[in-house]
């Protein structure tokens, strides 16, 4: 790299355009607008191509010219190139005639696309001199950076709703982080963890950190493009929390389009929610271009935020694409959960289960054409989030180690197998 | 009195404070109370308007004010109001 940011130039202002050095900070002074991270495109241009991205390691930081950190990345190095699987069993299913899944229900190594975000935010934050790492989270978040953090050797606190389901507390727990349950909703939690970075001098991944922190999701686009066969999918379903994943995956499009690393063919993003929060859907399905904030209740406890804070650019990019927005129930989800379980293999959490419900939807509406192709990216792993299935997928039956006990269970259930 | 929760992106222009103690009896008294003491914050939190810009939050103790009577929530000596970034998060 010839300079001492690499291929980031500043931060700028999203609303205004007005520029900051790259340190950590994430609203602009004038107008509290995002910052975003600026490239420089006509290096990058030289440097990226597919045969240089095909010469490196399968994982995001083959793409690395286009994330935002100065040198070589230090955390999370081995993050990224989860599959994207041909999902012919769930395209019938659905009356399509071709789907893919990009599975980050795998990724590593917390099993969810905030790996992603997490390894960019905190190779910054360690080019930043920081020590301690934290951040406000539904979950998934929460597990990355306590896992990604212990490998590092940082400090780490994470902050959740204290009714957060079990299998994200562990995972959060058994890396050595300090956990701190609060009382109330993400917003809530959101607000603290402001308030809190604005007195400790820590990298909160997703607050001071949030400008590099974004970039990380575009990994997740770059990917789907390269494992396509370096082309854009037609229609992309992306389920949304704060709504910063599907507008990362567009951009990832639109950069590498503009380089010329993919032809530009147009697209169509979809945005997904849960029906007990659904801010952002509500707005696109009456037209308008802003939400109006909710108190969530959901089981896809992931995408549970009422005050999402790219609410207002999911909403432009859908517009934009001519992408649509939908949201399912809870009994929708879990209808979606064992549906990609059922077809494909891929037990997905509660984000996934309506991310396929809606797709679902968009499918049989004819909002997304039953002759296109189709990706769903599917963000985290069912495994997580047991507590929401439990009781809906039938129970195992117990009988005595005997043939004889087998057989009569088997006549029962399932008599055209019993064998003569 | 209330208490102000100044973030970060305002303290340089609030003199590098990060609380501020204004009398006000409501949200919308508090940002003219705060224009009054440090010239320039209210075109900060305001759009061309007047209205609280969608990137700026606002909460009453813990409450969001859209929730509430939003510029026009009351306040009562002793609360606080704490002004926030919407754009983090998620």
């Amino acid at each position: 790299m010839s300079n001492s940011e690499g291929y980031m130039k500043a931060l700028k202002c999203r609303e205004c355009g007005h520029e900051y050095p790259l340190g950590a900070t994430h609203v602009c002074e004038f107008d509290f607008g995002p910052l975003e991270v600026a490239y420089d495109y006509d290096r990058i241009r030289k440097t990226l191509n597919r045969d240089v991205i095909c010469s490196r390691p399968k994982n995001m930081w083959r793409y690395r010219e286009l994330l935002p950190i100065a040198g070589e990345p230090t955390v999370g190095r081995e993050v990224g190139y989860t599959p994207l699987i041909r999902a012919d069993r769930l395209a019938r299913r659905l009356g399509i005639r071709e789907l893919w899944i990009k599975n980050d229900a795998v990724n590593y190594p917390t099993l969810s696309f905030k790996d992603r975000v997490v390894s960019v935010a905190l190779s910054r934050s360690v080019e930043l001199g920081f020590q301690t790492v934290a951040c406000a989270s539904t979950g998934n978040l929460a597990n990355s950076v306590a896992a990604n953090a212990a490998a590092a050797g940082l400090n780490c606190f994470v902050f959740i709703p204290h009714d957060l389901e079990q299998g994200k507390v562990v995972n959060s727990l058994v890396y050595g982080a300090s956990v701190i349950g609060i009382r109330g909703h993400y917003d809530e939690v959101n607000r603290l963890c402001a308030e809190i970075a604005g007195k400790y001098p820590w990298a909160f991944v997703n607050v001071n950190m949030r400008p590099y922190y974004a970039e990380g999701s575009k990994s997740m686009g770059f990917e789907i493009q390269e494992q396509l066969g370096w082309r854009i999918p037609e229609h992309t379903v992306v389920c949304m929390a704060s709504g910063s994943l599907l507008t990362k995956i567009h951009k990832s499009y639109q950069e590498f389009s503009k380089l010329g690393i993919v032809p530009q063919t147009p697209w169509k993003i979809h945005g997904a929610q849960a029906t007990g929060c659904n801010p952002i859907t509500q707005a696109q399905k009456a037209g308008l271009d802003f939400f109006k904030p909710q108190k969530p209740n959901t089981i896809a406890k992931s995408l549970a935020i009422g005050t999402p804070a790219d609410g207002f650019y999911a909403l432009r990019v859908m517009k934009e694409t001519g992408g649509a927005g939908d949201d399912v129930t809870d009994d929708e989800i879990r209808e979606g959960i064992r549906l990609l379980a059922e077809c494909e293999g891929i037990f997905a959490e509660t984000a996934g289960g309506v991310t396929v419900g809606v797709a679902k939807k968009l499918i049989a509406s004819g909002k997304i054409a039953a002759d296109s192709s189709a990706v769903l990216c599917i963000t985290g792993n069912g495994l997580k989030t047991l507590d929401a299935v439990v009781g809906h997928v039938g129970q195992p039956r117990d009988i005595k180690p005997s043939l004889r006990e087998f057989e009569a269970l088997l006549s029962r259930e399932n008599p055209e197998l019993v064998s003569a | 009195m209330v208490r102000i929760l100044i973030p970060p992106t305002l303290r340089k222009l609030c003199g590098g404070e990060d609380t501020v103690q204004v009398r006000a009896r409501t949200v919308g008294e508090v940002i003219g109370q705060l224009q009054v003491r440090f010239n320039g914050v209210r075109d900060r939190l305001c759009d061309d308007q007047g209205r609280i810009r969608g990137s700026v939050l606002v909460y009453v103790n813990d409450e969001d004010i859209r929730f509430l009577q939003a510029h026009r929530t009351p306040l009562k000596p002793g609360d606080e109001v704490s002004i926030i970034p919407a754009f983090a998060g998620g």
